[in-house]
């Protein structure tokens, strides 16, 4: 890396985040002035208007790609319309150990004068809790779910490549056309229609307001400074600002400005999970890399400048903090930007190119928290680009992670997207599969399945607090078989997701129509052709994902019922039961019976994996289709980010003799430990799942150092992902670091400082997550060689 | 039927590709720097794990021979009484009490091997059968080798070549890759170090490539035994007069069997070495190479 992109490096990863009040009393000045005089639609967007005509403008030394969401780098706004911190969350922010936000006393002391008391009774956190059933309460403390919309937006979104080929004023040009069309003796949303389409407008005309200030800006201090060669940087900034996003770009750099306003625009407007995505962005940009190579006006060089430029910008763009159950689902300064490299382009032809190698080489030097870069493998797509991947995957940074296109491509067919749509789809978030640019694909919330399992042989009570949060399905000692046992789990599987789904639907009425997201809309089809938000079924698919967590440890824990109560029955119902009671006291033989003598999923044993075939055909059975309030529906996905730990806590002792509160299995991987026959009995296991049915799956496998360090040995591992992918695998993400690594940084933490791990769908860096974090990490199996 | 030691899977050093590596028990040689004394004795060993045990007393009530006993937290087992019935080893909730090879039938063997047979595809790998010294167990090694045949999956075969001309060629048959050790050139020394003399061994490694039989040679390099130049020297030029050996590979000797030797109480055969300096094993590269060999450091 050059010495520019070193100073920026270096100044986004030593900026310690910090919250601004800025954007919250913005909003307030503005809603008390303003509520109450248009519709929410046009609320929102004067609101987005106003923030773009008056929020700090941030443009940093040696910086090429400007803007910032809060005033300066790594200072997140907080968004008080979601959830209202309050002056207690905000100590807490400043002075909690790990995941720390700077907030100064005074602004505390503002937000509580005037934000706190505005928003209190108005946030959607508080509409929403104060209209849950209570079922739903028991339910959600009790550790059984997750709900993703309390404090932040749906989100997941990435980008297709519109945004390359028109600018602000050719979406306004589309929005005037839509409502000229307007039919106001025959359509009786007309209207509503005209006020959404207005909002969309408007938030046009925001961002391009946005841009200007930042060219005004530029040309100001072009003229203040005295360095030459930063005064013609300054030039240019100021003319790409004046041409983008007016207008569509015309070169690298206006490209990459281009995506970064329009990223900046999502994500200040509100802070939807997962804050946007470019999608494939070496797809989007290679037209504009072959143009200016061809004409002279970029070089190799200067490309990987810009391309390492915004990579910086988005490392500036720490995740809004969260509090309670959700920053425990995530307690991570990432905010989840993925960029797909690779994969296929429209026409089905290999995608891999040369911004893809550049890209690369880009995440390779710069080790970055943030974006996270993933590579997307197909049958058509070369070794070289997967041994290239893995190169830095040997590395030990934990990414890029590896998707298999094809299998991505086919999930996208079965939810009924066209072929088209489903390759310039891909991932987004942590492995959520999505058709880019067209989709609001929502995440719900986690499923706590193994938690389910533990109320079954409870009969719908919990045993941790004596609540009876399930249904009454009767007392396991009276089962004749397993599967009367199997019975009992599934019908509690689908009145707990019924529960989950109901309300779910009720908030995401809430959602459009208290916020909806004006901005977002203009950018993804078909929400201007259709007239309706983003939130309301504007996009041209609509899906709901609920991310189901801890099938190694519920298909562990049910084969160890099915093996030595049912087929051996060496071990009694009360044995058991007395024995998860009391988190295996005084009865260490019978857990180590559970954990050592049981078929465990992951090793490529028929016995086990069918049970795994079981719970995910329950699942699939008691989510898929069910009906969002969009015309469309529920998927399910396998994926636990870190809410594994969170749901491992919130759960007694498991019949796979885990004990009491420890952290259950991540994604889909195998339960830690329990995988014994190396790597290729897991993804052997793990195919047996039929992923196709999924909106996407997460495997994690930890490979010592020594079995990756020859050239041959690589090309050995891609033979593995090769494999794992010709037989049906979604995605699979590996850590290299060996455990004395690991218990060293966690002696000497500040020695260690750098060291990036796969925690779930995204890395972090290790001495910034808490112990548990720590401990479950260095938990998972070692693979070696055989 | 026969004794297998191990089967592991995602073997990576051990031929082309990814492949299962098959262990069968029992090897004539007694290497003093063997790292997998595991595989020396052809019967199965009883051993007991101390740090997994965690002194329930389930083998010892349920030793019908009444064999096994506590003394002072150590579990002391009577070889005498001992019949082998492997009760204890079913009933240790812990896997403190550990059975080092099982017998196995071809059926046993093919099915965990087959299961990888998609990776073999993918990666050009295939079986591996190691050792101990897999021609120890000739025809169970042939009919093995006979179903992986059948199921058109990639045969190499992992030995030291001690054994009748016979057996050797006969397993020839049915294998597509020998991975052959080379020890000592100078049989007297061969013989000091691993118990044998190396005539025999030579014999059959010339009567393989005669033949045109593939062959990797693998040279465990073992500080103060056998990476002297004069050694090394003397070996590329045997590899050099044979026909068809294209590649060497040099096993640079580490520790990691130190533990196994403790397990097993079998320390007394152990023997400790240094591991090998990367410049000494560059050298033995280098004078491999100057005969025109191809030179691969880890197999």
């Amino acid at each position: 890396m050059n010495a520019r992109i070193a100073r920026l490096r270096r100044h986004s990863f030593q900026a310690h985040p910090a919250l601004s009040m800025e954007r919250a009393q913005l909003e307030t000045q503005y809603y008390r002035e303003h509520s109450g005089k248009y519709s929410l639609p046009v609320l929102r967007a004067g609101f987005f208007t106003y923030l773009c005509e008056k929020k700090t403008l941030y443009i940093g030394d040696d910086e090429l790609i400007v803007g910032e969401r809060g005033p300066a780098p790594k200072v997140v706004p907080t968004f008080p319309e979601l959830t209202c911190h309050s002056a207690k969350d905000l100590r807490i922010l400043n002075s909690r150990k790990m995941t720390s936000y700077k907030v100064k006393e005074e602004d505390i002391a503002a937000y509580e004068e005037t934000v706190i008391p505005y928003w209190t009774g108005r946030s959607m956190r508080d509409r929403i809790f104060s209209k849950v059933p209570d079922a739903w309460q028991k339910a959600y403390k009790a550790g059984l779910f997750t709900e993703f919309m309390e404090q932040r937006a749906p989100g997941h979104t990435a980008l297709d490549g519109r945004i390359y080929q028109m600018g602000m004023t050719d979406f306004k040009a589309k929005i005037a056309s839509h409502i000229t069309a307007l039919d106001y003796l025959n359509d009786p949303a007309a209207s509503e229609t005209y006020e959404q389409l207005c909002a969309m407008d408007m938030a046009c005309d925001a961002v391009i307001i946005f841009a200007r200030r930042h060219a005004d800006l530029a040309l100001h201090m072009a003229d203040k400074t005295t360095d030459t060669m930063r005064k013609d940087e300054l030039a240019q900034i100021a003319a790409v600002c004046s041409w983008v996003p007016e207008n569509a770009p015309r070169t690298f750099h206006e490209a990459l400005q281009m995506y970064w306003f329009v990223h900046l625009g999502t994500i200040s407007e509100l802070n939807g999970w997962d804050a946007m995505s470019p999608g494939h962005l070496d797809l989007h940009l290679l037209p504009f890399y072959e143009k200016g190579l061809a004409d002279g006006t970029l070089t190799r060089e200067t490309a990987k400048e810009l391309l390492s430029c915004l990579w910086i910008k988005i490392n500036n763009h720490t995740a809004p903090p969260k509090v309670g159950v959700t920053a425990k689902e995530s307690g991570t300064y990432n905010d989840f930007t993925q960029i797909n490299l690779g994969g296929l382009k429209r026409d089905g032809s290999d995608g891999a190119n040369e911004v893809s190698y550049l890209a690369l080489e880009v995440a390779d030097e710069l080790q970055l928290l943030q974006p996270q870069p993933s590579v997307h493998i197909s049958s058509r797509t070369p070794n070289r680009f997967l041994e290239n991947a893995l190169k830095v995957i040997r590395k030990g940074y934990g990414y890029p992670s590896v998707f298999n296109t094809d299998m991505v491509i086919q999930e996208q067919i079965r939810a009924g997207k066209s072929i088209e749509d489903a390759r310039e789809g891909g991932t987004s978030g942590c492995i959520e599969t999505g058709a880019f640019g067209k989709e609001a694909y929502i995440l719900t919330g986690y499923l706590n399945v193994p938690k389910i399992l533990e109320i079954t042989l409870n009969n719908g009570t919990d045993p941790l607090t004596g609540e009876i949060v399930g249904i009454h399905t009767g007392d396991p000692r009276t089962f004749d078989c397993f599967e009367d046992l199997y019975t009992a789990f599934a019908r509690q599987l689908a009145y707990i997701v019924d529960l989950k789904i109901k309300v779910n639907n009720y908030i995401e009425r809430m959602y459009a129509r208290y916020c909806p997201a004006p901005f977002l809309s203009v950018v993804i089809d078909d929400c201007i052709d259709k007239g309706k938000d983003y939130y309301d079924g504007g996009p041209r698919y609509n899906t709901n994902y609920i991310q189901c967590c801890g099938i190694g440890t519920v298909t562990d824990s049910l084969s160890a019922i099915k093996t030595h109560v049912f087929d051996t029955r060496t071990v009694t119902w009360d044995q058991l039961l007395t024995a998860l009671a009391n988190d295996f006291a005084d009865a260490e033989p019978l857990r180590l019976t559970l954990w050592n003598r049981t078929p465990f999923f992951g090793n490529d044993d028929d016995r086990a994996d069918a049970i795994m075939q079981q719970v995910f055909q329950s699942l699939f059975a008691a989510i898929d289709g069910k009906p969002n309030t969009k015309g469309t529906g529920y998927h399910l996905n396998m994926l636990s980010t870190t809410c594994h730990v969170y749901f491992g806590k919130m759960l007694g002792a498991t019949p796979n003799g885990r004990h009491a509160h420890m952290p259950e299995s991540d994604g889909t991987s195998p339960s830690h430990g329990a995988d014994r026959n190396g790597p290729t009995a897991v993804i052997k296991s793990l195919a047996k799942m039929d992923q196709v049915k999924s909106g996407g799956t997460l495997l994690n496998q930890r490979f010592l150092p020594g079995v990756l360090s020859t050239d041959q040995d690589l090309k050995k591992l891609a033979a593995l992902v090769r494999t794992y992918f010709r037989l049906g695998g979604h995605h699979i993400q590996f850590n290299v670091v060996d455990t004395q690594t690991l218990r060293q940084a966690q002696q000497t933490p500040d020695e260690y400082k750098n060291l990036l791990v796969r925690v779930a769908g995204y890395s972090d860096y290790f001495v910034d997550l808490d112990a548990d974090h720590q401990e479950e990490i260095i938990s998972r199996t070692e693979q070696e060689m055989g | 039927m026969g004794i297998v030691f191990a089967v592991n899977k995602y073997a990576i050093h051990d031929g082309p590709g990814i492949r299962t590596t098959v262990f069968l028990k029992g090897c004539p040689l007694a290497c003093r720097w063997c790292h997998n004394p595991e595989g020396m004795d052809k019967v199965i060993a009883l051993v007991w794990n101390a740090d997994k045990c965690i002194g329930c007393g389930a083998c010892v009530e349920g030793c019908a021979q009444n064999s096994l006993v506590f003394e002072n937290h150590i579990l002391k087992r009577n070889v005498f009484s001992c019949i082998k019935c492997l009760c204890c080893i079913d009933l240790c909730p812990a896997m403190a009490q550990e059975a080092v090879g099982r017998e196995a039938d071809v059926p046993d063997i093919m099915a965990e091997i087959q299961k990888d047979i998609p990776v073999y595809d993918e990666s050009g790998g295939g079986v591996t059968f190691s050792g101990g010294e897999p021609l120890m167990q000739p025809d169970f090694l042939v009919a093995l080798l006979k179903a992986c045949g059948s199921s058109g999956i990639h045969r190499a075969v992992d030995t030291c070549c001690f054994a009748p001309s016979r057996v050797v060629m006969d397993v020839a048959d049915h294998c597509e890759l020998f991975l052959v050790d080379l020890k000592h050139m100078d049989s007297e020394l061969h013989r000091q170090y691993t118990g044998v003399p190396n005539d025999g061994i030579k014999k059959n490694i010339a009567l393989l490539t005669q033949k045109g039989h593939e062959i990797r040679v693998r040279i465990p390099l073992v500080d103060g035994c056998n990476t002297d130049e004069k050694n090394i020297q003397a070996s590329a030029d045997f590899l050099a007069s044979l026909p068809g050996i294209q590649r060497v590979d040099l096993l640079p000797y580490h520790g990691i069997a130190k533990g196994k030797y403790r397990k097993l109480a079998l320390e007394n055969r152990a023997s400790l070495f240094e591991p090998v300096s990367s410049r000494k094993i560059a050298r033995c590269a280098d004078i491999l190479q100057q005969t025109g060999l191809t030179v691969q450091v880890g197999g």
